[in-house]
């Protein structure tokens, strides 16, 4: 029972991890695919660790992948965020179809 | 001194948890450990440490992690289908929002919320005036009333009442 | 109703891709489970679109993007690594190098900020 749980959630996980790069190729600029990978790719390996842990149970690597969870969860948003920052103020612009770019209205 | 005794506890907990089968030399190695990274980094932790015993804080974070959950699980299906559809229909735009919160922490964890929920991501954060940059995936609204209205209140009221 | 014809497609595709694999390269490796070595084949092919993307990217923001999409996805690569080989360091090295992408990643958007480091 707990394998097949386990085997579903390593299967989303990798659904997902594929769908956010298949979004890397075909969004048109760097927020647009920031916002795909930092989505998609982020809960896809965590569905990836959840499934190790639960095939492993409370062994050493279980307890090791909910740690790496947790981590993750909390430092790929910050590095996403940094990122964006740093793309914007390095002058990449926004694509063709963008409204509004309030951003860069409030900066000069 | 009573905010690095709590880093201290805490950072003991994880090495404890690294090495999970708990043996004598894992439990005598993570005390020096700890408390070198506990006289490193103490002065970054919080110093509010009082606010760490109040029971209704810990209640309202048990309620805001399931919902935070679900809110990523529907963050991915809705970029999914985005990705997936060959029309690909964006519209995106970087819009301004207002939010109410204070503390560091509060707002961190405001923009890794906002980050991490249906097509909405956080590019900057203006701290003194209480300004966040949105980049928005569906522009629904360019105003900045409306647009608080739809991304941050539904966090803002509980994070007020863990964080702040 | 169009949405959810394109979703299902493609999940069919990704069905028709899960169940290709590769068997030589895991079982080179005394490996039992076909199961894992389609794992695998899926995040090869996630590795193989950001390498692309780190090819073709017009801009240095790009190239950044998809390198940390990277080391996120080699996190998942040594928690399945975990599995078959039943050894728990996998998931220390997993850790390790999550914190070095992280770190890389605001590396990077300092330097595309175009500022020091010291700041």
């Amino acid at each position: 029972m707990s394998e097949a749980i386990g085997t579903l959630f390593i299967v989303v996980g990798l659904g997902f991890d594929i769908f956010g790069c298949i979004g890397l190729i075909r969004l048109p600029d760097v927020y647009n695919r920031l916002q795909a990978t930092t989505k998609c790719v982020t809960l896809g390996t965590c569905g990836i660790l959840f499934g190790t842990f639960i095939l492993k149970g409370f062994c050493a690597t279980g307890i090791k992948a909910l740690l790496t969870i947790v981590f993750l969860l909390l430092t790929s948003p910050v590095a996403a965020h940094a990122l964006a920052r740093g793309a914007h103020k390095s002058g990449v612009k926004l694509c063709d179809k963008s409204v509004c770019d309030k951003y860069a209205e409030d900066k000069k | 001194m009573k905010s690095r005794m709590v880093l201290f506890i805490i950072g003991y907990l994880i090495w404890l948890l690294l090495g999970w089968p708990v043996d004598l030399q894992h439990v005598l190695i993570g005390l020096p450990v700890a408390g070198f990274v506990t006289f490193v980094t103490g002065d970054l932790f919080s110093q509010r440490i009082h606010r760490l015993r109040q029971i209704t804080r810990y209640v309202w974070f048990c309620y805001y992690v399931p919902m935070f959950l679900w809110e990523c699980l529907k963050a991915n299906i809705d970029v999914a289908l985005r990705v997936l559809n060959p029309s690909l229909p964006i519209n995106p735009g970087i819009v301004r929002v207002k939010t109410t919160l204070k503390s560091d922490t509060a707002l961190t964890f405001l923009a890794n919320s906002i980050t991490l929920t249906p097509g909405t991501f956080c590019v900057d954060i203006d701290p003194k005036e209480g300004i966040l940059y949105i980049h928005w995936i569906y522009v629904q609204s360019q105003d900045t009333e409306k647009a608080t209205q739809l991304i941050v209140k539904k966090f803002e009221n509980i994070l007020r009442k863990i964080f702040d | 109703m169009q949405k959810l014809r394109y979703f299902i497609g493609l999940i069919f595709i990704l069905a028709a891709i899960f169940f290709i694999g590769i068997y030589p390269i895991p079982s080179l490796l005394g490996w039992q489970s076909p199961f894992l070595s389609r794992c695998f084949f899926v995040l090869m092919l996630c590795f193989s679109l950001c390498l692309i993307r780190v090819m073709l990217g017009p801009t240095a923001a790009d190239r950044a993007v998809a390198i940390d999409t990277l080391g996120i996805l080699i996190v998942g690569f040594c928690a399945i690594l975990s599995i078959p080989t039943g050894r728990d360091w996998y998931l220390d090295v997993a850790i390790a190098w999550g914190l070095q992408s992280f770190i890389g990643a605001l590396a990077l958007a300092k330097y595309l900020e175009g500022r020091g480091f010291d700041e």
